[in-house]
């Protein structure tokens, strides 16, 4: 959508006429269109007004990463042909557990502001926000071409919502709901979608926990040819799985649901042939589910291992020999997700096969300091050794040795992304008992494309200064338990100016070292520190010094922050143009 | 409820195995010195040992030896730290329901949490709350007051949960409505299929006998 071009005026300080400049600008905004990455779009438009103008006018995307740092209302009078929009709310720390569940990231400002300003609006994407039924009514009423909506870890909806979506919205493509938390409310939705033929091409709702009508479901799949997507809830069995695959075998995603039987076992005639449904889709390059899986099915999955790309094993209690029947068929897998449960000997499976691994994701089916480790140092060093093309990793252990680390670092020069988490906190190298400062030091050193880090195990002081003196490109660090004094967050404030997220947890850093990051904090998107040494003071003194700053403190129940408390329990500070946000729940200060 | 309301989800303390319930008072807290220093309890308490937490971290010295501390009290199995691993609660509580029918396997150390939901009239957001974790009603009561920041008030075998606006119920596995409180805990753990705290108004009927 292109703004009226007579209201374009020629701006101040312009030597040349009107018309030349005017076609310079034409020119700009043809080329603009090409240019799609916001973080050029964001360098283009500081050049000059003229160009900030051209990149404001052929801006289709809008990305908000923190949903208080703007105002909706600046948003959208800088931008006015926005068609698609991503808006990120609570931090990654609300995710375990520590906001106050009122904290904010509420949907419903910005969605009231989009429904004016944008009427043609076809993509909203929300993560971490809270989004209600009213407002996804809202969606439905203002938006009459609207598309795609995906919601990441948000919260606050339910069934009746979707139903009014899906009814509404004759156009909808996406509707993906990923990891939402979903009202328990008793409406089918699944029967709201038009009758006749939709333009469905990705329906995710595994994350819904109630069941759906099978039968509507089935029906909706028959009559959305262009369905690639469809990621089921663990109350589909597989039976019903089977019924859906054969309707639709250009699935390229599929979510299998339960990959159970029901626990109702009468069955009405032999159990249909799931290998031969899977076989029939021969696009199939994504595998998720899983949900109550019963190992016996796993050989259905066999026929299209050979094309698989990604797979996501991490809700299914699968030991190393069921792992490795799937993964020594799968040459080309890129993106893979499992639970520990597969062990040392399943990763070592894994490195034997998938060479092109881009992705490694290994959680824990036990979330506990002091259980039993399943994987340890062992599966990471076989990774490390197989995998020579990793750039991410997620690694959940109860014990690692520096050594292990150290090889990840070597082998794996491409590594983007490394997230290990020793869970039980302070654990040494259990091998030399040394404080595991060598293995992150290596990563930081070795891995020169690092922008997110995640740390863990006993760590000193150094193990920052080497995150400090290295890890120049790091956006993101994340910190538990860790370090010894308020140097260790000096050096990384000092040293990492790529800095864009810090949150930390539980680690021994004060006022003096909060003070520290003064130069940066503008650049970063946000500072986190829960249960950490600063003061009341110090956070005031940030806040006095930054007035650009928001300087939220809480607590994680329901009480606020104060005043003759020793130590701050939670510190959430951002930047912000519009300063402090008006819709501040009780429990929360902001100084 | 005060500030120490927040370090009830992290450290079960004492007063989670008393029978009284209600606001906190003076706290027999050790040390008031904020979380970041805050010492292992040493449980006198044989039933309650597993309730208690090092929530040690930070105050090191040199010459502390960190395993020792997190040694200091000996615990069959750890209370959780809030936020600690750093796993989604989402995955958390889906991962129990992930169940093995094969006879050949055994579960891997599978905590074996029985999540149930809890919803509270008045709130917009449905939660999850692990019974397994949780030995008698007191706890369990202390656990949804902390999560829904609401008092619910003592329960009294004639007269219910006076004193507060809400009463906690649960369905039960033929799905009836039940009043917390009424049954044995153990009968009550192994049937509960929900909660939900509803206003007293609306529970006056259940339960009474």
């Amino acid at each position: 959508m292109r703004e009226n071009r007579a209201e374009v005026t020629c701006g101040a300080g312009d030597y040349h006429t009107p018309g030349a400049d005017q076609v310079l600008e034409n020119v700009l905004e043809n080329v603009l269109h090409f240019i799609t990455s916001r973080r050029d779009r964001n360098a283009v438009s500081l050049v000059c007004k003229s160009w900030y103008r051209a990149e404001a006018h052929t801006r289709s995307e809008l990305f908000v990463g923190n949903c208080y740092a703007v105002s909706p209302r600046r948003a959208t009078e800088r931008f006015r042909g926005i068609n698609s929009v991503v808006l990120k709310g609570k931090p990654r720390f609300a995710d375990f557990g520590l906001m106050p569940l009122n904290w904010g990231a509420h949907s419903a400002p910005w969605l009231t502001s989009f429904g004016a300003a944008y009427p043609w609006l076809e993509k909203i994407h929300l993560k971490r926000m809270s989004i209600k039924d009213e407002d996804l009514a809202h969606i439905a009423r203002s938006f009459p071409s609207f598309k795609e909506l995906t919601l990441v870890c948000c919260y606050g909806f339910g069934a009746r919502g979707l139903a009014i979506l899906a009814s509404k919205c004759r156009q909808l493509r996406v509707l993906d709901l990923i990891e939402d938390e979903v009202n328990d409310d008793d409406v089918d939705w699944i029967s709201c979608f038009p009758e006749n033929v939709t333009c469905l091409e990705s329906l995710s709702f595994d994350c819904v926990e109630r069941p759906i009508d099978f039968c509507a479901l089935e029906r909706l799949v028959a009559r959305s040819p262009n369905l690639k997507k469809l990621r089921l809830n663990q109350f589909v069995t597989i039976a019903q799985l089977y019924r859906l695959m054969v309707r639709a075998p250009q699935l390229t995603h599929l979510g299998t649901g339960a990959f159970s039987p029901s626990d109702n076992l009468a069955q009405d005639g032999e159990e249909p042939d799931y290998r031969a449904a899977f076989a029939a889709c021969k696009s199939l390059v994504c595998l998720s589910g899983f949900r109550e899986i019963v190992s016996e099915y796993l050989p259905a999955i066999y026929p299209v291992c050979c094309n698989l790309t990604s797979l996501n094993f991490s809700y299914a209690n699968i030991n190393s020999e069921e792992l490795k029947s799937v993964v020594c068929r799968c040459r080309n897998l890129q993106t893979l997700w499992v639970l520990d449960t597969v062990r040392d000997e399943g990763l070592k499976a894994v490195a034997a096969t998938c060479k092109d691994l881009i992705e490694l994701r290994v959680f824990p089916i036990d979330a506990r300091e002091d259980c039993e480790g399943l994987v340890s140092e062992v599966g990471l060093t076989a990774i490390a050794e197989g995998c020579r093309k990793l750039q991410s990793i997620l690694y959940f252990c109860q014990r690692m040795t520096n050594a292990a680390v150290i090889t990840m670092s070597k082998n794996c020069p491409d590594l983007v992304v490394f997230r290990l988490c020793i869970m039980g906190r302070h654990r040494p190298d259990h091998v030399t008992n040394e404080p595991m400062d060598e293995g992150f030091g290596a990563i930081v050193m070795n891995c020169k494309k690092l922008t997110r880090l995640a740390v863990s195990g006993l760590l000193t002081d150094k193990a920052f200064g080497y995150i400090g003196k290295f890890g120049k490109l790091v956006r993101t660090l994340s910190v538990a338990f860790s370090g010894d004094s308020d140097i260790a967050l000096k050096y990384v404030l000092e040293g990492c100016f790529s800095l864009q997220k810090l949150e930390i947890m539980d680690s021994p850093f004060g006022d003096s070292a909060l003070l520290a990051g003064v130069h940066h904090y503008y650049n970063m998107r946000f500072l986190w520190m829960s249960t950490c040494r600063v003061t009341l003071q110090g956070c005031r003194a940030t806040a006095q010094a930054l007035p650009g700053m928001v300087v939220e403190v809480f607590t994680s129940g329901s009480s606020a922050v104060r005043d003759d408390d020793e130590y701050v329990n939670i510190l959430y500070m951002y930047r912000s143009l519009d300063g402090p946000r008006n819709d501040v729940p009780n429990c929360v200060r902001i100084l | 409820m005060d500030r120490l309301e927040s370090y009830e989800c992290r450290d079960l303390n004492l007063k989670a195995t008393e029978l009284r319930l209600g606001l906190l008072g003076s706290d027999e807290r050790e040390s008031k010195s904020g979380s970041g220093v805050t010492k292992s309890h040493k449980r006198a308490f044989p039933e309650t040992a597993e309730d208690c937490i090092s929530s040690t971290n930070s105050s090191r010295t040199p010459d502390t030896d960190r395993n020792g501390e997190l040694q200091d009290c000996t615990p069959p199995a750890k209370a959780q730290v809030v936020g600690w691993p750093p796993v989604r609660s989402y995955r958390k509580n889906n991962l129990q329901q992930t169940r093995k029918i094969s006879s050949d396997h055994h579960h891997h150390g599978n905590g074996g949490g029985m999540y149930v939901k809890v919803s509270m009239d008045g709130a917009p957001y449905l939660r999850k709350i692990d019974l397994s974790v949780h030995r008698r009603y007191p706890e369990l009561l202390q656990a949804l007051e902390n999560m829904f920041m609401v008092s619910i008030g003592q329960y009294s075998e004639s007269e219910g949960y006076s004193g507060s606006d809400y009463a906690p119920t649960y369905e039960d596995k033929d799905g009836d409505w039940m009043l917390l409180g009424d049954v044995p805990w153990e009968m009550f753990s192994s049937t509960c299929k929900r909660m939900r705290i509803m206003r007293s108004s609306e529970a006056k009927g259940l339960g009474c006998q």
